[in-house]
C-alpha cells in the first residue's frame, strides 16, 4: 500500500516509518498538518496515518486535516492515532464515513495488531480503539439492558464496536462465524438496534446506542 | 444552599474616644478633662502647618525643574493633618493611597499621579493654606480671649507695669474691681467658647477625614479587588504552567515511551523464533512500557484537560462524564465559547464534584447541568447518593472556592445527611 504519514515527532515518525516498509508499505512521511494536506493532493495514497496534536497550534490540527482530506478525496481511508482517548474525536471520525480508525498511539507497538488494523480500514473498514469502548461499556453498565446480555454477547458487542467483522469476531473469540452471527443477532434484537447492512454502519449503531 | 467561602475578611478596629465624643457625653466632666485642650491645640498648629506648606509650595515653584512636585504636595501636607487629627480623635485614620506594585521612584511616581486621593490632597491643601487654617486660627482666638479675660488679675500681677494694658473690653482695669470684673466675665464666655471650639474642631476633623482619610469600607473593597486581581494573575499563571507541563510531558516523556513500546514491538517480532525466556523478558518489558504510559496519561490529563482548550465545555465534560465511574447525566446548554478561566474553573469544578461523587456519595447516578444566561454560567452537580459532604472535610471543595471566588463567582452546596447532594456554582461571564 502507498501511506503517508503525518507525526511530528520525529522519533516516532521514523518508528512507524520502520515498521510500515518493514510489511512492504510505501511510506512518505510529513511533520504537520499543512504537510499532509499537500502531500495528499499531490498523489493520493491508500490511505493515511496521522497524529492529532501537530504543529502550529499543537491543538487538533492532524484531526481537522483528515477530516478535511475525507471530504476532498472520497472518503479517503484514514487512521488517527492519538495520545488519549477523546470520544469526541472517536465520534467526529466515525460520523464522517467508513474506512476510518483511531487508536492509541501505543497500539502501534502491537506491531501485527497494529498493521492489520490498518489495513482494514484501507479497506473500507472501521477500527475503534478498544479503550474507547471499554469506556462506553463500563458507563453503560449500571443501566438495565445491557444486563440482558450474556457474557459471550457482550464480548462480540466490544469487538463489533471497535470495528470487527463477524470472522474476525469468531478468529478473535475462537469460535465459529455462525456463532459470531446467531449472537449478533440477539444482540440487536436485546438492544432494540436497526439491523445493520455493513460492518461499519454496525458501528455507527453500536457506538450511537453506547453513547446515548 | 450553603455558600462555600474562600476566607473571612478581618473587620476595622472599633472607634476610638473623640473630642465630640467627650463633649456630648459629659459636658461637664469634658470641660476638667483634655479634650478642649487639645481641641485648642489642633485649631492652632493648623495654621503653622498652613503657614510651612505654603511656603513650601511656593518654594518649590520657584524652582523650574520641580514644579511638577506641586501635584504631589498634597501627600506631605495630609500625612501631617492625619497625625494631627489624633489631637481630637483617636480612631487611626489611614492614608488612602495604595503601595505600589513595583520599587523604584518611577513606579511611586505612576501610582501617586494615578490615584484620585492625590488630587483630594492637592485639594484640600489649597483649601486648607487659604481658608480653613485661618478659620480654624480665628476660633481658637476667642478661646485665647476668654482665656486672657479669665486670667487678667494674674496678668496683671506679672507684667512689667510700663507694659499694663489699661483698658480690656472698654473697661478701665488699671484698678482692682475692673479687672476683677473682666476676669468674672471670662470665666463665664470660656466654657462657652470651650464648647464651641470643640465643636467647631470635631467638625473640622470629620471633614479633614472625609478627606484624607480611607474609610474603612473602602480601603477593604479596594484592597480586596486588588487582591483578587493578583490572585487572578497568579491563577492565570499557573493555569499557564499547567499547559507548559502538559505540553512538555506530551513531547517529551510521552513521546519517548510511545517510542519505547515501538521498538519492543519490533522486537517481540524479531524474536519470534527466539528462546522462550528472552520472548517472555520481551513480553514484561513491553507490558511495563504500556502499563507506565497510560499511568503517565492519567496524570497529564489531570493536570490540563486539551479537549477543553481544543473543543471548549461540552465535549470536555463529557469526557468527564464517561470516565466517571457512576453513569452521568450531562447537559450543556451553552452554545459557543465561553473566556478560558471560566471555562476552566467550570471543568475543574465538576471534575471534583464527579470525583467526590465517586468516591464518597455511593451514588447510584449523577447529572451534570450547565446554563449560560444573564450574564452568567451556572454549573450544577447533583447526584442521589448519601450525602453528608462537607465544604470544610478536605473534599477539594476549598480550593474550588478560590478558583471561583477570583472570577467573582459563587460556590454552593446541599448535602443533607441522607441526600441528595447539590453542588451549584455561579461564574459571572457575559452572555
Amino acid at each position: 500500500m502507498r501511506i503517508v504519514i503525518a507525526e511530528d515527532s520525529a522519533l516516532l515518525r521514523e518508528g512507524l516509518r520502520e515498521i510500515l516498509t518493514r510489511f512492504g508499505h510505501e511510506v512518505r512521511a510529513v511533520a504537520d498538518g499543512a504537510g499532509l494536506l499537500a502531500a495528499v493532493d499531490g498523489q493520493v495514497p491508500d490511505v493515511v496515518v496521522t497524529d492529532v496534536r501537530m504543529p502550529p497550534d499543537f491543538r487538533d490540527e492532524g484531526l481537522r486535516a483528515a477530516l478535511e482530506l475525507r471530504r476532498r478525496h472520497a472518503r479517503l481511508p484514514v487512521l488517527v492515532l492519538s495520545q488519549y482517548v477523546e470520544q469526541t474525536y472517536a465520534t467526529e471520525l466515525v460520523h464522517s464515513g467508513a474506512g476510518v480508525g483511531y487508536l492509541l498511539k501505543n497500539r502501534v507497538g502491537d506491531v501485527t495488531e497494529f498493521v492489520d488494523a490498518l489495513e482494514r480500514v484501507a479497506g473500507g473498514g472501521t477500527v475503534i480503539d478498544p479503550d474507547v469502548v471499554r469506556h462506553l461499556l463500563s458507563r453503560r453498565r449500571a443501566l438495565v439492558p445491557l444486563e440482558r446480555l450474556t457474557a459471550r454477547e457482550r464480548e462480540v458487542l466490544a469487538l463489533m464496536a471497535e470495528g470487527r467483522s463477524n470472522a474476525a469476531v469468531a478468529r478473535r473469540l475462537d469460535v465459529s462465524p455462525a456463532a459470531v452471527a446467531k449472537h449478533v443477532n440477539g444482540i440487536f434484537t436485546k438492544l432494540g438496534l436497526p439491523v445493520a447492512a455493513d460492518d461499519h454502519r454496525r458501528v455507527l449503531a453500536v457506538l450511537a446506542y453506547l453513547r446515548a | 444552599m450553603a455558600e462555600v467561602l474562600p476566607q473571612q475578611i478581618p473587620r476595622g478596629p472599633a472607634a476610638a474616644g473623640t473630642a465630640w465624643l467627650a463633649l456630648a457625653g459629659h459636658p461637664l466632666r469634658f470641660l476638667g478633662s483634655w479634650w478642649p485642650w487639645r481641641s485648642l491645640a489642633y485649631l492652632l498648629s493648623g495654621v503653622v502647618v498652613a503657614a510651612l506648606w505654603l511656603a513650601g509650595v511656593l518654594a518649590l515653584m520657584c524652582v523650574p525643574a520641580a514644579g511638577v512636585l506641586v501635584l504631589l504636595a498634597g501627600i506631605p501636607l495630609s500625612g501631617v493633618e492625619r497625625r494631627r487629627l489624633r489631637l481630637v480623635d483617636r480612631a487611626p485614620a489611614l492614608s488612602t493611597h495604595r503601595r505600589p506594585g513595583r520599587r523604584g521612584a518611577w513606579a511611586w511616581f505612576g501610582t501617586r499621579l494615578r490615584e484620585t486621593g492625590t488630587w483630594r490632597e492637592l485639594g484640600y491643601g489649597l483649601l486648607f493654606s487659604f481658608g480653613l487654617a485661618w478659620v480654624d486660627f480665628a476660633v481658637a482666638a476667642l478661646v485665647l480671649c476668654a482665656v486672657y479675660m479669665a486670667g487678667l488679675p494674674f496678668v496683671l500681677l506679672l507684667t512689667p507695669p510700663e507694659y499694663l494694658p489699661l483698658e480690656v473690653l472698654w473697661l478701665d482695669v488699671a484698678d482692682g474691681p475692673g479687672a476683677a470684673l473682666v476676669s468674672a466675665a471670662g470665666l463665664v464666655v470660656l466654657p462657652v467658647v470651650l464648647y464651641l471650639a470643640t465643636a467647631y474642631a470635631a467638625g473640622r476633623a470629620a471633614m479633614t477625614r472625609s478627606m484624607l482619610a480611607r474609610r474603612p469600607d473602602e480601603s477593604l473593597r479596594a484592597e480586596m479587588v486588588e487582591l483578587s486581581r493578583s490572585r487572578a494573575r497568579i491563577l492565570g499563571a499557573s493555569d499557564a504552567q499547567r499547559r507548559r507541563i502538559e505540553r512538555d510531558l506530551h513531547d517529551g516523556a510521552q513521546q519517548r515511551l510511545t517510542g519505547l513500546i515501538m521498538t519492543l514491538g519490533l522486537t517481540r517480532l524479531e524474536l519470534s523464533g527466539a528462546p522462550p525466556a528472552a520472548r517472555d523478558l520481551v513480553e514484561r518489558a513491553y507490558g511495563e512500557a504500556n502499563q507506565a504510559l497510560t499511568e503517565l496519561r492519567d496524570l497529564v490529563r489531570g493536570i490540563h484537560p486539551h479537549v477543553l482548550t481544543d473543543r471548549g465545555l461540552a465535549p470536555a465534560l463529557d469526557e468527564l462524564a464517561e470516565r466517571c465511574a457512576v453513569p452521568v447525566d450531562v447537559d450543556v446548554r451553552a452554545p459557543g465559547r465561553v473566556p478560558e478561566p471560566v471555562e476552566a474553573a467550570a471543568w475543574f469544578v465538576v471534575a471534583e464534584a464527579l470525583t467526590n461523587v465517586a468516591r464518597h456519595s455511593r451514588a447510584t447516578g449523577a447529572r451534570v447541568t450547565v446554563e449560560h444566561g444573564d450574564g452568567r454560567l451556572v454549573v450544577e452537580v447533583a447526584d442521589d447518593g448519601v450525602g453528608g459532604a462537607d465544604a470544610a472535610g478536605g473534599t477539594g471543595l476549598l480550593g474550588l472556592a478560590d478558583r471561583v471566588s477570583v472570577l467573582d463567582g459563587r460556590i454552593m452546596l446541599s448535602s443533607p445527611q441522607g441526600g441528595p447532594t447539590v453542588l451549584r456554582v455561579e461564574l459571572p461571564c457575559a452572555s
